[in-house]
């Protein structure tokens, strides 16, 4: 037998193994791919019910009598916030039901609808004064979440009971309950109620904390980018500055919420919970990110253009400024977006500096107290109530579409303005 | 007058300045021969105007507070100072809540000082407007008297920016020192009350302090070995799902794959790394734990809900990317040489892979291995929402444990004063963690750097 025999009588085995790698590489690749989409679908699937609401039509009496007016004169704006919204919408529940009597039915009948909305009526008559007087209207109010979960759903739990359950199907008969978009999701602030509750309040926190982390980022994280590029000296310091940026690029982002604690809100003073801190903690975590691709972008611009504005006279700083740099920003634009995103979702360093606080306000500015769509989407995702599931996974939804459209920016940036010398 | 009035006041006087620089620049240039462009001298002169009156203003407002809480403890009266540091600064924070709504004048003990501190803030804000008008004004003299075409602008502008430059880059250090310094000076505040050996080799972790001293398990104890325990569990769970996954992954996407499989495979992979933390605690949390649990209960396995299986899995698919677009890099930048030499003596390429270019890739896929590793140890919101609190000393992955990362959000999270040994014990974690990561980020770096260097 000689060497080819040898080799000829291996060689089906080799094949195999060679057809077994190639399978499992396919397959390393397809657990990413599966991961991503089960993700992907569960989150969706989640988040479907928190966009739409079960709403029961109300037949509400606004005569001047049903609202405790006096019968005659203007009303004014005290007079209408003195008004029990609450006891007309319940006086209405009751005239819907009138076979309700027992406090125990009556009881069931009064959690039909939202708690908020005795204060959607007071707004809508606040808004439009005119209704005051009107013998009857129909409006429609926001099921209580646990009627809603169960319309919506279709999946009874011991929250609901089978009086509620009688009540909801003789409403369905007179086509008094309908199941309309949640426009609250996107207009409301947190709250402990699921139907009441929405993520305007953590949109704005983000977008304030991330305007900080722009303003600080951006501007410093070019600078440092251009002095290492451009200025420094091939010295120790030089070196020790860069060790500094690529550790501090792999150090927790736990780590810097604990800085942020100890050094900006324990010893600055500064006031917890604002998306000022937050945004500055930011900062410091995506600034690594910022420098090291800006220097790229700055390291990709050809020295011949450099040379040539440095030989008809310019200075160092002039060629930086007026050439170099304006050919460099759409790199460093792609990257900073890109280290945005990142900050964006970030949640371990925010909770460290107390943006976790329940708020209901909108914040108005960079020292309000605020919170922001991840640190929302934490406090949700730890809620008992079912229907706070649906709304993580919708917020979660949100996020996503947000992280997708800045790196969409950020790759339409590149494809548009990359520039091959 | 506000903080933010006084910037307003410096940039209009520093754009004053600038004005009549160019000015007086673009006039005498009919004259004399001028060392720089007049738009230098107009930064010039508004850098000057400016740059002292902020410095000023930043210095002040960092020590005008202390300086009028000494007012007030100044101007308590005697009894009020006999008592200890902390009680002193509660009633000056009393007197700052009074001056703030404006009762201060009922009280006759607490008038005087809060009037000290009304007068003090009037007279310093007073001094503080004028420092800075004058400050801002003097770069709009300089810019009219005659020293100011002497000077050589661009090189006096460019000198300061230059310095802007390097201080920004210095920011980074700075973050190094602080996070060092607070984590540090923390911790050692808490191994004061807690011996650093009971930390680091005690077994038992149960942080709750008691507010008074006779309640039961009035002391906490602060063994962190459960904590790094389950850490080193749910990490080497992540790693075990993600090196093969990953690696794997990088092999067949930089081996096999069609350039058009690639391009399209590569960037959805990267997706998987750019969701954010949160989003995998949620569904470790909400779909994965809840689906282990009830296939171990099929099977007859008691799982706990909060399993370190779960958070371990999620983790280790997060981590995929990351491993393989390391390894991805060095595997490329193995040279094609010799694959061509492995393939050429007949081996097939699984064989080639195998025996020629993992070896020579080894040290840079070790060392993007160890990245992941500390990615995982310091990986928090996955854990914090999928893994327990309680610490328990186990190895069973279907059991609940906790980590350090955990230990930190919970122990941060909550109501509690600054000063107890349950809010420091996370400062002492915080130490481990940096600690621990820095370590293998720079021997991580160390080999990455080290094996470069050899093809390049």
């Amino acid at each position: 037998m000689n060497n080819t025999d040898i080799v000829k009588q291996g060689l089906k085995k080799r094949y195999a193994r060679e057809k077994r790698f190639q399978l499992y590489g396919k397959l390393a690749v397809m657990v990413g791919f599966i991961f991503l989409t089960l993700l992907i679908v569960d989150i969706t699937v989640k988040a479907m019910p928190a966009f739409s609401v079960t709403e029961l039509k109300l037949d509400i009496k606004l005569d001047r009598e049903s609202l405790g007016l006096p019968e005659t004169g203007a009303v004014s704006d005290d007079m209408l916030s003195a008004i029990n919204y609450g006891a007309v919408i319940k006086q209405a529940l009751r005239d819907s039901f009138p076979e309700m009597t027992s406090r125990k039915e009556k009881k069931q009948l009064y959690a039909l609808i939202s708690s908020g909305a005795e204060f959607s009526l007071a707004a809508k008559l606040r808004a439009d004064p005119g209704l005051v007087g009107q013998e009857s209207i129909d409006i429609w109010f926001r099921a209580d979440d646990d009627i809603d979960t169960y319309y919506k759903l279709e999946t009874r739990t011991s929250r609901v009971s089978d009086r509620q359950v009688d009540m909801i199907e003789q409403l369905q008969q007179n086509e008094r309950i309908r199941i309309a978009f949640n426009s609250t999701f996107f207009s409301a602030s947190d709250s402990r109620e699921p139907e009441q509750a929405g993520i305007r309040g953590a949109i704005v926190g983000s977008f304030w904390t991330l305007l900080v982390t722009l303003l600080v980022s951006l501007p410093v994280g070019v600078a440092a980018a251009i002095y290492l590029e451009e200025f420094a000296p091939q010295n120790r310091f030089t070196d020790f500055i860069e060790i500094n940026i690529n550790n501090l690029a792999a150090v927790p982002s736990i780590v810097f919420g604990l800085l942020g604690l100890a050094v900006f809100i324990n010893f600055f003073g500064m006031p917890r919970s604002a998306p000022l801190i937050g945004g500055l903690v930011l900062s410091l975590m995506t600034l690594p990110t910022i420098i090291i691709a800006s220097r790229a972008a700055l390291k990709s611009v050809p020295p011949s253009i450099k040379e040539a504005a440095l030989g008809i006279g310019a200075s160092k700083m002039q060629v930086v400024f007026h050439h170099t740099l304006p050919l460099a920003m759409p790199g460093i634009l792609t990257g900073s977006i890109i280290g945005m995103a990142q900050a964006l979702g970030e949640t371990a360093p925010l909770l460290m500096i107390g943006m976790v606080a329940f708020i209901v306000d909108v914040p108005g500015g960079i020292l309000d107290s605020a919170t922001v769509l991840p640190v929302q989407i934490y406090l949700w995702s730890d809620s008992p109530e079912r229907a706070f599931t649906a709304l993580t996974a919708a917020t979660i939804l949100v996020l996503l579409g947000f992280l997708a459209v800045m790196n969409a920016i950020a790759i339409y940036l590149r494809k548009r303005f990359e520039r091959r010398w | 007058m506000q903080t933010s009035t006084l910037f307003v006041i410096i940039l209009g006087l520093s754009l004053l300045a600038y004005y009549t620089g160019l000015r007086r620049a673009q006039h005498r240039r009919s004259s004399e021969r001028l060392l720089a462009l007049p738009s230098h001298y107009g930064y010039m002169t508004a850098l000057l105007s400016a740059l002292p009156a902020v410095t000023l203003l930043l210095a002040w407002s960092i020590f005008e507070p202390a300086y009028l809480n000494q007012q007030i403890v100044l101007h308590l009266p005697a009894e009020a100072l006999q008592q200890s540091a902390d009680r002193i600064n509660l009633v000056v924070n009393n007197v700052q809540l009074m001056i703030a709504d404006g009762s201060f004048a009922d009280d006759p003990l607490l008038s005087p000082a809060a009037n000290a501190y009304l007068e003090a803030r009037h007279n310093s804000r007073l001094l503080i407007t004028a420092l800075i008008i004058l400050l801002g004004l003097s770069g709009v003299v300089f810019a009219l008297s005659r020293y100011l075409t002497r000077q050589h602008a661009r090189q006096r502008v460019e000198a300061i920016v230059r310095v802007f430059l390097m201080a920004c880059s210095g920011v980074a250090i700075f973050t190094t020192l602080g996070i060092v310094l607070s984590v540090l000076f923390e911790a050692m505040r808490f191994f004061d009350s807690v011996p650093i050996a009971d930390f680091m080799f005690g077994t038992s972790w149960s942080p709750q302090t008691a507010i008074r001293a006779d309640q039961v398990g009035s002391s906490g104890s602060f063994g962190a070995v459960p904590l790094f325990v389950g850490t080193l569990l749910i990490s080497l769970i992540a790693m075990i799902i993600a090196v093969p996954v990953g690696l794997m992954t990088a092999i067949y996407l930089s081996e096999y794959a069609t350039r058009r499989f690639r391009a399209i495979a590569k960037p959805l992979l990267e997706v998987l790394a750019g969701i954010p933390t949160v989003v995998y605690g949620f569904f470790a949390a909400l779909t994965v734990a809840p689906f282990i649990r009830n296939a171990g209960e099929a099977i007859g396995l008691g799982v706990a809900s909060e399993s370190a299986l779960a958070a371990g899995i999620v983790m280790g698919v997060m981590i995929i990317p990351f491993v393989s677009s390391l390894s991805d890099d060095v595997i490329s930048a193995v040279p094609q040489a010799m694959r061509d030499g492995s393939l050429a003596l007949g081996a097939t390429r699984s064989e080639t892979i195998k025996q020629v270019i993992i070896p020579a890739a080894l040290p840079g896929i070790v060392g993007g291995v160890l990245l992941a590793a500390s990615r995982a140890i310091g990986e928090t919101m996955i854990v914090v929402m999928a893994a327990g609190l309680a610490a328990r000393l186990t190895v069973n992955p279907l059991e609940a444990v906790t980590t350090v990362t955990v230990q930190i959000v919970t122990l941060l999270t909550g109501d509690q004063e600054f000063d107890s040994p349950k809010t420091l014990a996370a400062f002492a974690l915080g130490l481990m963690l940096f600690v621990s990561t820095l370590l293998l980020n720079v021997i991580a770096l160390h080999i990455v750097r080290k094996y470069r260097e050899q093809y390049e």
